[in-house]
């Protein structure tokens, strides 16, 4: 970044009140020409409200937008996008039963002697996926495209809409591992050829691996802009919630006890001969790739899915959980990766979804005690501190670290033993994180086995007692929590990496 | 933002009685009150009389209706479970000599199976509702016209059809001065023990809880160890029951075996469970929503038939009631 760059789009001094809130307080912000500026914060701090603001949607209370150094008034989105603004957001909006092609062309599509011209349709949409080098035909069904490939369409759709800044809001949520490095392919070949990128990620280390500078924000104020080549994840955390990151992971390990749960030799359809043993009060992480296996092994001992062979042993003996039913009978808490497609009923109460697992404890011949079933989940809400106005509340209106709360109150009032968690902080706050983590801390306090899974390398090294790496479907090694450090004291995230990768480790 | 919602110790609000379908509630206050002042023929004992049982069978298939629709599914073959029913007892006690009880036992058992077929095909077939119980109710539809010959059949037990006309209540005296029974027509109350046994269903089973959480979240309530099966077959079972019972007391009220009995029954069913805060997606619905919604329907056509409205003028204030219902509700949840 230097003086020689233009600035595509400056916000200045951007207030937004909604009736009761001050969602904006004065946030400045810009983003030059050729560079990636990332903007971070917790759940609520207002980044999204600031992109709405940029994008039109908003029309802010006061403050001042700048569209390449004139100063602009919107009418409308619309208006925003004629300015040469893009917006990529994480649920993808495209026709899905029309062509890459139409899509393009959506509302506008080009006539020709009374007819739709298909010809130009399909030759300028691919021209400018030809131009990005995304390999899709412009014929093809948006449908029958993964999501990767339809957020590649989303992003080449906006250039053919002349926009000259792109904003990304959490791109790589959906996606898988492989996608996600041509995405950072796409986005640094867009950063080499001049455009302005705005990226809004909860996930620090693709800010380290992708951006030039970052912007802070927390409660709706401006924190500060930084180079992102002179700070580090610690700082960046601390800048948004006032907290250190060894704070954040430092939780009290307990005395480990018997073994607990044990797998011997399970082998499935996406996963092969893995053994290992999991003790009373021990926290058991498992790291991986997208698709090395792990959560397909949890749901195989949970009884969520079938397996092939091999055993699973609780308190030395061994059972066969063929249903999600009898994993909740042998005490085994399940909590999914997939909150809401595969964790929380919606239109339920707070009360109805941390009963859900249990309601046949607190019925007598399917008829249901509904003191207790209120007094249980007003117990969780309390010890859990749900943020929620009552037990009535219906979960789907709640932040997504007060959801994820929800669920693992579900499991907690199972009065399970062994608590699996995948990926439990994924698209949750760092504030929420820290009380998720003091949760796990309360479990082995109480001698339950813990199963952690997680893609995020500080998170699962800075919490496990003991670490399972897998590369696909197998698993590449155990790792005691004493041999996580070098001499020197620092993690060694790159053995770990390389275990994950499946390259041979002396 | 997010700030917005504190931290209050989460004290137990108290139920609202009406919560979902308090303004549908209100317009069925607000029809009788207007009603009763406009028209004296409206609040009379006869009127009332003849509107619940007019009501109940509709009332009936709507609550088995409500079942399935809090799963997010939907039971198109009501109607057809009504004329199956009925046609069966009809069959079983003219042409066969049927003792009546068991004629009624046969015939519910009949609407059971083919309940419990369609939710075998949705369960097991992973079949979409729509589809199959559209496949049902053809086929069943299909062989009632057989096996009646799409004949109306006469003959029924005198004992039988005056089931229907009965009334639960104290002797007095009709209009004309003749001995009569006063109180709450038979059908009313049968309709009447089905809302309540609904209504705790919802309130009090687990059997309930788990036809919300399927309706809300089929995935989640799978892996929090609910049998999705049984409570997908039990929701259809219960509709082929429910429709069953409605069946028998229609043919009762009817006096004879018609082979078109139920017909066009799923629209207004769905209808009253729409207009009762019920979510076509599933996980939402409500009993007293249902029984409001069936009222009102029925209301707005007694109110037609009392000023002799052309009957396609109360149908456009039902279609009108639909969609209202359902804006009404969008807007709340802005």
């Amino acid at each position: 970044m230097g003086p020689n760059q233009k600035e595509l789009a400056r916000m200045e001094n951007i207030s937004m009140e909604f009736p009761g809130v001050k969602a904006l307080d004065g946030v400045s912000f810009n983003v030059l020409e050729g560079e990636i500026h990332a903007l971070v914060g917790e759940n609520g701090a207002g980044k999204s409200t600031l992109i709405k603001v940029l994008m039109g949607v908003y029309t802010p209370t006061t403050g001042t937008l700048y569209i390449n150094g004139k100063q602009a008034r919107y009418r409308g989105p619309a208006d925003a996008i004629a300015q040469g603004l893009g917006a990529v957001y994480q649920d993808i909006t495209m026709a899905a039963h029309l062509t890459v092609g139409e899509n393009f062309f959506l509302g506008h599509l080009p006539v020709k002697g009374g007819k739709v011209d298909w010809k130009r349709i399909f030759a300028d949409s691919q021209a400018t996926l030809d131009d990005l080098k995304i390999n899709i035909d412009s014929r093809t069904l948006v449908r029958d495209l993964t999501i990767g490939q339809q957020e590649m369409v989303s992003i080449a759709k906006i250039i053919h809409q002349k926009a000259n800044v792109i904003v990304f809001d959490e791109p790589t949520a959906l996606l898988t591992n492989e996608e996600v490095e041509i995405l950072f392919n796409l986005i640094g070949d867009l950063k080499k050829r001049g455009f302005g990128i705005i990226y809004i990620s909860h996930r620090m280390e693709e800010i380290f691996q992708l951006c030039d500078r970052v912007t802070i924000l927390k409660n709706g104020a401006y924190v500060d802009t930084l180079n992102v080549s002179e700070t580090n994840e610690k700082e960046l955390v601390s800048l948004m919630v006032g907290r250190s990151v060894e704070d954040m992971y430092g939780i009290k390990h307990a005395q480990r006890g018997d073994v607990k749960l044990e797998v011997r030799n399970l082998t499935g359809a996406r996963f092969k001969d893995i053994s290992f043993q999991v003790r009373k009060g021990e926290i058991f992480g498992m790291f991986g790739l997208i698709g090395a296996g792990r959560t397909e092994i949890c749901r195989a001992i949970f009884g969520a899915d079938k397996y092939e062979s091999g055993e699973v042993l609780i308190d030395g003996k061994p059972v066969h959980n063929r249903k999600p039913l009898d994993g909740i009978h042998n005490s085994i808490a399940f909590l999914t990766e997939d909150r809401r497609k595969e964790g929380l009923c919606g239109q339920l109460s707070v009360m109805r979804n941390i009963n859900l697992a249990s309601y046949p404890r607190i019925a007598k011949n399917g008829v249901i005690n509904l003191k207790k079933e209120a007094r249980r989940a007003e117990q969780y809400v309390d010890s859990l501190s749900i943020k929620t106005p009552d037990i009535e509340f219906r979960v789907r209106n709640l932040s997504g670290g007060n959801q994820q709360k929800v669920v693992i109150g579900r499991w907690m009032c199972c009065d399970s033993d062994i608590f699996i968690f995948d990926e439990p902080t994924v698209g949750v706050d760092v504030g929420a994180k820290v009380e998720i983590y003091k949760l796990i801390e309360g479990l082995i306090a109480d001698g339950k086995a813990v199963i952690l899974i997680s893609s995020y390398l500080p998170e699962v090294m800075g919490l496990s007692d003991r670490l399972m790496v897998m590369y696909e479907g197998k698993q590449t090694g155990i790792i005691e929590r004493d041999e996580f450090y070098n001499a020197d004291g620092k993690l060694r995230e790159d053995v770990v990496l390389g275990m994950a990768a499946g390259i041979k480790q002396e | 933002m997010s700030n917005s919602a504190n931290t209050a110790k989460t004290a137990r609000k108290p139920r609202r009685l009406f919560a979902g379908y308090g303004v549908v509630f209100m317009v069925l206050i607000a029809v009788f009150v207007i009603m009763s002042i406009v028209n004296r023929n409206f609040m009379t004992y006869s009127n009332i009389y003849n509107l619940a049982r007019s009501t109940a069978v509709y009332g009936i298939v709507a609550l088995a209706m409500t079942f399935v629709i809090v799963t997010g599914g939907i039971d198109l073959s009501v109607g057809t479970h009504v004329g199956l029913a009925g046609m069966v007892v009809t069959l079983l006690t003219v042409y066969g000599g049927w003792n009546i009880f068991l004629a009624i036992f046969v015939a519910l058992l009949s609407c059971a199976v083919a309940g419990i077929i369609n939710g075998v095909l949705i369960h097991d077939g992973k079949l979409p509702p729509f589809i199959a119980t559209m496949g049902m109710m053809t086929i069943v539809r299909a062989v009632i016209l057989l096996i009646s010959d799409a004949r109306n059949i006469s003959g029924l037990d005198k004992a039988f059809t005056d089931f229907a006309k009965s009334t639960v209540g104290f002797p007095g005296v009709d209009q004309f001065g003749n001995p009569t029974t006063v109180g709450i027509p038979v059908m009313a109350l049968v309709w009447v023990i089905l809302i309540v046994i609904s209504w705790l269903m919802f309130r009090y089973t687990t059997f309930g809880r788990n036809v919300f959480a399927c309706g809300s979240n089929v995935d989640a309530a799978r892996l929090s160890g609910i049998s999705v099966r049984k409570t997908t077959y039990g929701v259809y079972l219960l509709s082929g029951v429910y429709c069953g019972i409605g069946g028998i007391l229609l043919t009762s009220r009817m006096a004879s075996g018609i082979p078109t009995l139920g017909d066009g029954y799923e629209m207004d069913a769905i209808a009253a469970s729409v207009i009762g805060g019920a979510s076509m997606s599933g996980g939402e619905g409500y009993i007293g929503g249902t029984v409001v919604g069936s009222i009102l329907i029925a209301t707005i056509d007694n109110v037609g038939t009392l000023f002799g409205l052309n009957s396609n003028y109360t149908d456009i204030i039902i279609g009108a009631l639909i969609v209202a219902s359902v804006l009404i509700d969008r807007f709340k949840r802005r």
